[in-house]
């Protein structure tokens, strides 16, 4: 039974890594670059649905909307100021543009919000007074939030693939990613291609920001540093590049952590986490799902 | 040979001694005179390692070429072995600068061992996995030492992952108490200790990118093909540069470890390493001097900040000032109004500054 | 060190036992290779690749684009692993080893699509050609020890005499990366003849280069055989180049050894005639 619990643990907290995975590997296969500042953009969604649901009493579903669709913006707004400016530098200057981006998100919201924590409300996802389904005369509860991450996290993942797969959009997108000028010649849009790509990746970052804080409530600037590096862990398990294997990435990575805390030790998961990610790189270099792509000589 | 001037490389390195021999001198004069405050006085001995930690880390990023996105992890390690070792060596030896130059020789050796862990199964793969790699093992290590504790009696060391399992004598002291990290240590760490390692990282780093070994390393950095087809063993020489890097950052971490009565594990964490390739993409790639400056300007001004008004803002600023410089200074069209705006002496001038 | 008598400004050839003795034993060819080959996924890129060359002798691999030319070039140097049939190097068995390897065992080479190292000076780049003739430690190196300044020396002055073959002392200081086109070509040979080879693999050295440069590099080729007493076996598209130098020429078209011969016979060939212009139409 507690198996069955930490499993579900497990898999909640692996869908909220994986939906944060999805938007890092879009944002990688189209521009190339490590996006740090991806985590602190699921910081930002959580605190605007926060201030929206205890500051103006909106209800929660409002809350959630306007972190998405304020995310989106800061994405698309980030994508054009800083990144687009630098898309035939170095990789490493974006890479360090990307941290500062980063720094400023987390100190612009230690001077909006404050560094001391909020208490995220948990009751988003309730029915009534009920947090959860309780199964097997109490011996197993499935929180209602758990059950939205999985299964939000599912949906995306349909979403995402229907949509790179068979829209124009999304198969503009994975031309980019093959090759942007060759895109550019067959009349595909490639800013607009870009900015697509980072609006969805940001508005994946708000969901999770807002799913992450339902189930683990302390908001601080720095909430979203961690998840944000361990969502890249994942998407590099799975394979950078690869929405599928973000997606299997993420929900490893969520087991793994969970299973670790609960069985062997719960102050070194993290430790765990990122040495199961070594090993998998030395054995599989391109991830789970990447493909290795040989240098022409 | 002789009678030829000296070649542009080492005399731009003479220049780098001479810069750090002055700015020694110089603050050495300001301390006798009273007029450094206690503040920036504490400063010293970090920007010293900050300084040592930019020129090692430039040599994994600049001159080999590859991203290392967990160079404080190296740091981490020789910071608490170098404290393990002055708490162990504490009734052996009690000239405090010996057994700084001791701690700081074990600090280098394990950060090295560190670098040969992570170098040897990674360095042979190809692309960006050092970044990924590097990245998870200073995790790994920041993990590691939470929960690690240590601790010291007549028998010697103990290890155990909490503070009763350490199993010691009534006479025991713990140094290392899992997540509170190194306590009630001696500080060794002075600045001319600083100046002397800065002195040597520069001397080991110049001196090997000036030779043999280190063309060897810059012809992999541009261009990896053309340099196994003349000979260069890859994994080899990735590797010299990366672990003599991982070395020097760990001799920088046991002085850093040295200079406080007590250091946290969070202290060398990802944010750390980040810092530190700030320092070195500011100062510019492969640019020794530019790293060296830029540790320095950075990591003071932002302390600077701290007394004045806008403290509040300081890291916002900062911010902001690190993407106008990666904007300004990489973007064609913006580096062409920056010439246009400002000749073109003083803007290397402005960009060292950024 | 110095293997070769070598004088700047003019080059003697010395074929003299004493100096180069393998060399000129002439019985052990440079380089054989047999039945090899490589499968990219179902692709077989080369296939049942059969060759010799002589000790001193220019050979040329022609065909048209996309016959699989280069990959042969990669796979006599090991930047792709064969995966059929051996190669022979001075007698020896190349399996399992690696590019650099392959260098010290002596096969230097150019590249189609130029690789210097751009960031580095000239010199630089030649020196690092010299890279496992000049040893001293790493050590020797950070400490600045007696042998560093001796191999310095040694290395500098072979890198200036290396340079004059192409007149190219002048330029020592020069970032690589901003040579004109031509000078960086010769650069990359003369890199190349810094790793002292016995076999030098040219891949289209002509390429963009006008008639009389062409015709400058071609007596450089020669003399470059004559003086370092080496096989040079080169990919080009210049068929005055090829017919004007090569001792021996093979035809590749589809991965495949079409025909192998003497420049007469290549031209008179009708697989070669066919692969190059097309097979007439039937009726």
């Amino acid at each position: 039974m507690t198996f069955l619990s930490h499993l579900i643990t497990g898999l909640s907290l692996g869908s909220i890594y994986a939906i944060i995975a999805l938007g890092y590997t879009m944002v990688y296969g189209i521009a190339k670059m490590l996006n740090f500042a991806h985590g602190d953009v699921i910081m930002v969604g959580a605190y605007v649905c926060f201030f929206a649901v205890t500051g103006f009493a909106l209800p929660p579903l409002v809350g959630i909307l306007l972190a998405i669709i304020l995310c989106t913006i800061l994405g698309v707004v980030i994508e054009r100021l800083a990144y687009k400016p630098l898309r035939q530098a170095a990789s490493l200057t974006v890479l360090i543009t990307a941290i500062g981006v980063s720094y400023f998100l987390q100190n612009g919201a230690q001077i909006l919000w404050s560094a001391s924590p909020k208490s995220f409300p948990t009751n988003f996802f309730n029915i009534g007074e009920s947090k959860g389904i309780t199964l097997f005369d109490g011996g197993l509860t499935i929180s209602y939030v758990a059950i939205v991450t999985i299964l939000l996290c599912l949906v995306i993942m349909a979403a995402l693939t229907f949509f790179t797969g068979k829209t124009k959009m999304g198969k503009a997108m994975r031309a980019c990613s093959e090759n942007k000028a060759a895109s550019q010649l067959m009349g595909i849009n490639v800013n607009s291609t870009i900015s697509m790509t980072f609006a969805i990746g940001s508005a994946l970052a708000a969901v999770a920001g807002v799913l992450m804080c339902s189930a683990y409530p302390t908001l601080m600037p720095t909430t979203g540093a961690l998840p944000g590096i361990k969502a890249f862990t994942a998407a590099v398990f799975g394979g950078i590049g690869s929405i599928p294997g973000a997606f299997i990435g993420g929900i490893l990575l969520g087991l793994i952590e969970t299973f670790t805390k609960a069985y062997i030790t719960t102050n070194l998961s993290d430790a765990v986490v990122f040495a199961v990610l070594i090993i998998v790189l030395l054995v599989k270099p391109a991830g789970l799902l990447g493909k290795y792509v040989p240098e022409k000589v | 040979m002789k009678k030829k001037s000296m070649s542009p490389a080492s005399r731009s390195a003479f220049i780098n001694y001479g810069i750090v021999i002055v700015a020694f001198v110089v603050v050495q004069i300001l301390l006798g005179q009273g007029m450094v405050s206690n503040s920036l006085q504490s400063l010293l001995v970090p920007v010293c390692c900050y300084i040592v930690m930019a020129v090692s880390l430039n040599l994994t990023v600049g001159v080999l070429g590859e991203l290392s996105l967990g160079h404080a992890g190296f740091m981490s390690l020789g910071a608490f072995s170098g404290i393990i070792v002055s708490f162990a060596l504490q009734d052996i030896i009690a000239f405090g600068p010996l057994r700084l130059v001791i701690s700081i020789v074990v600090g280098a050796i394990i950060g090295g061992i560190g670098g040969v862990l992570v170098g040897v199964p990674v360095l042979r793969l190809r692309g960006d996995y050092l970044a990924i790699v590097t990245l998870a093992f200073g995790e790994i290590i920041k993990n590691v030492i939470m929960v690690l504790y240590v601790g010291l009696d007549e028998n010697g060391l103990h290890f155990a992952t909490n503070q009763s399992n350490l199993n010691m004598s009534y006479e025991g002291v713990a140094i290392i108490k899992g997540p509170m990290g190194a306590v009630g240590v001696t500080r060794l760490a002075t600045f001319t200790a600083g100046f002397i390692l800065v002195l040597l990282t520069l001397i080991i780093v110049q001196n090997l990118v000036n030779s043999r070994s280190g063309r060897a390393i810059l012809a992999l950095r541009d261009n990896r093909i053309a340099a196994e087809s003349v000979g260069i063993s890859v994994t080899k020489y990735k590797l010299m540069a990366f672990v003599t890097s991982a070395a020097l950052a760990g001799a920088a971490g046991a002085l850093f470890g040295l200079n406080y009565s007590s250091t946290m594990a969070t202290r060398f964490d990802f944010n750390t390493s980040i810092l530190i390739l700030v320092f070195v993409v500011l100062g510019g790639l492969g640019s020794i001097r530019g790293s060296m400056i830029a540790a320095a300007l950075l990591y003071i001004l932002p302390e600077m900040l701290r007394n004045f008004a806008i403290s509040e803002y300081r890291m916002l600023i900062y911010a902001v000032i690190l993407i106008l410089v990666m904007l300004f200074t990489n973007n064609p069209q913006l580096k062409d109004l920056i010439s246009k705006v400002i000749p073109k002496g003083k803007k290397k001038g402005g960009e060292a500054n950024g | 060190m110095a293997k070769f008598h070598f004088e700047k400004g003019h080059m003697v050839p010395v074929p003299s036992h004493s100096i180069i003795p393998e060399r000129d034993l002439g019985n052990v060819p440079v380089l054989e290779c047999s039945h090899l080959g490589i499968q990219f996924g179902g692709l077989k890129a080369v296939d049942d690749f059969n060759l010799t060359i002589g000790r001193t002798e220019i050979a040329g691999l022609i065909g048209p684009n996309g016959a699989g030319k280069t990959t042969v070039f990669n796979l006599l140097t090991k930047v792709y692993q064969p995966t059929m049939g051996t190669i022979l190097l001075n007698g020896q068995d190349t399996s399992g080893k690696d590019t650099a390897h392959i260098n010290r065992m002596g096969i230097a080479r150019t590249f189609q699509n130029i690789r210097l190292f751009n960031n580095l000076s000239v010199e630089d780049n030649v020196k690092i050609g010299l890279h496992n003739h000049n040893r001293y430690s790493m050590a020797s190196g950070v400490l600045r020890l007696p042998s560093f300044w001796k191999q310095e020396k040694a290395a500098h002055e072979r890198a200036m005499e290396l340079l004059s073959i192409f007149h190219m002392e002048d330029l020592a200081d020069h970032k690589a990366g901003s040579l004109p086109y031509g000078a960086q070509r010769r650069l990359e040979i003369v890199r190349a003849l810094a790793t002292d080879p016995s076999l030098l693999l040219l891949d289209e050295p002509a390429a963009g280069m006008n008639p009389s440069e062409t015709a400058e590099l071609m007596e450089n080729i020669v003399k470059i055989r004559d003086t370092f007493q080496i096989a040079v076996m080169l990919i080009e598209h210049d068929m005055n180049l090829v017919m004007g130098i090569c001792e021996g020429i093979c035809v590749l078209n589809f991965g495949r050894i079409i025909a192998k011969g003497t420049s007469k016979e290549i031209q008179e060939n009708p697989a070669v005639i066919e692969a190059y212009l097309g097979r007439k139409k039937e009726g």
